[in-house]
């Protein structure tokens, strides 16, 4: 174990969710559950940044923001997508402007499903990405390349 | 002797000044009703940043990183080694000056906004941390720290004012609300982090470690206010700090304008009353 599993520190960007999920996150840092207790900080900036937390999904506006975002982060990183929006599109995904889920765009790690997600499915999908985050730094050293291919055929094309 | 005691702050500095961010950071999420971090959480943060892949924006600021926690390490140092303490304010102004150009050597507009709040923050405190110099000069009748500290005369005493002065500042200095302008250790998504928004990964943890020297430095300049007595310095020391956790945790940020002025209002109207003082007892005495 090294110390990034310690010290995890989120990027949350919001990509048009409809905001539940986001006050879930925010929930999390309260009193009630402070995940500070395992060293987690919100950061508002992506090169401080271990873990990418998405809610929503993607659409033609902020698909070039939420690749940006990703691409700043430094390795080794995870992708966490909170809430059915931006697993999938969720209830909106026929919706004429909406792309689907945000695995169109980037490599995501963990799934959390619900909407919206509850604060402790969030949490133990942060748990669950910290095991994710060890083995892409065990990659890393050993050297092996840990950029997964990113589907810029969607990134191009823009919506389906 | 000196050379020992120098050593010992560049060996000891980092571990004592990551110990004391530690708990902060329990103490500060005590006073929220939240249980909060481990007391070594510090260490493990800077653990990870060196984990972290070198992400470098321009080759300059990898440089300038360096000459702050180089220039810093070296205030504190001269500081604990008993030098001059002029040209230890003097290094301790150059380290920030570095940050600072740091901070400008990236396009980002971020760490340009930081940066220039940095050079605010600087201005606001350099004066009255110079005439807390020269009060002690006065008193003492040496610049140089191993005689301040050797003296048996309680400066509190004579320096209340500086003492004041010093420590409106050293909140801006240990980056606290509410003068955390340039940089904060809590509001992470404020001006996306300031002075050190383009810094990541080992160069962060480079800014980490000279934060830790600085917090180390100015707990040591507020022990020569009491070194005639080591307990109760030590005491005032840890009544100082909760103290400004406390202040922490129950001030909002003011805007620079207010700091600035505040700042040197304090320092015009403290420091120079306190000097003006010194020099008429100093008269009597004669």
């Amino acid at each position: 174990m090294t110390y990034l599993s310690k010290s995890p520190w989120l990027l949350h960007y919001n990509a048009s969710s409809c905001n539940g999920c986001d006050i879930e996150i925010l929930a999390c840092l309260t009193p009630m559950y402070d995940v500070e207790r395992f060293g987690i900080i919100n950061t508002g900036n992506p090169k401080h940044a271990d873990i990418f937390v998405v809610t929503g999904s993607i659409n033609e506006e902020n698909k070039d923001v939420l690749v940006n975002l990703y691409e700043q982060i430094p390795d080794p990183k995870v992708v966490v997508a909170i809430g059915i929006c931006a697993a999938s599109g969720g209830v909106f995904r026929e919706c004429y402007n909406v792309m689907g889920g945000i695995d169109k765009l980037i490599p995501v790690d963990v799934y959390v499903p619900g909407c919206a997600a509850r604060p402790e499915s969030i949490i133990d999908g942060i748990v669950k990405s910290l095991g994710i985050l060890e083995e892409k730094r065990t990659a890393m050293v050993k050297g092996i390349p840990v950029k997964p291919e990113m589907n810029t055929a969607v990134r191009e094309a823009g919506t389906e | 002797m000196s050379i020992i005691y120098a050593l010992l702050f560049l060996l000891l500095a980092p571990v004592a000044g990551g110990l004391i961010a530690g708990i902060d950071r329990r103490i500060t999420a005590r006073m929220q009703g939240r249980v909060g971090p481990p007391i070594l959480q510090a260490f493990y943060d800077l653990g990870k940043l060196f984990e972290k892949e070198k992400v470098v924006v321009t080759n300059s600021q990898n440089f300038y990183v360096l000459c702050y926690l180089v220039f810093i390490a070296l205030s504190g140092a001269l500081f604990f080694g008993g030098g001059d303490i002029l040209l230890v304010i003097f290094a301790f102004t150059l380290a920030h000056v570095f940050l600072v150009l740091g901070a400008y050597a990236s396009n980002s507009p971020y760490s340009h906004v930081g940066a220039e709040r940095e050079l605010i923050q600087l201005m606001a405190c350099e004066p009255i941390i110079i005439l807390a110099a020269v009060g002690m000069y006065m008193v003492t009748k040496s610049f140089y720290v191993a005689d301040i500290a050797a003296s048996n005369i309680p400066l509190i005493v004579f320096l209340p004012g500086l003492f004041a002065g010093f420590l409106y500042i050293l909140t801006m200095k240990l980056r606290k609300s509410p003068f955390d302008l340039s940089t904060s250790h809590h509001a992470h998504q404020e001006l996306v982090k300031g002075v050190t928004t383009e810094f990541s990964g080992p160069t962060l943890g480079c800014i980490e470690i000279a934060h830790w020297y600085e917090a180390i430095f100015l707990l040591g300049f507020v022990y020569l206010f009491f070194s005639w007595s080591p307990v109760i310095a030590v005491i005032a020391i840890i009544i100082i700090y909760v103290f400004e956790i406390l202040i922490d945790n129950t001030f909002a940020r003011v805007k620079w304008p207010l700091a600035l002025k505040s700042s040197w209002l304090v320092t015009a109207v403290l420091g120079i009353l306190n000097l003006a003082a010194l020099y008429i007892i100093g008269g009597f005495l004669k």
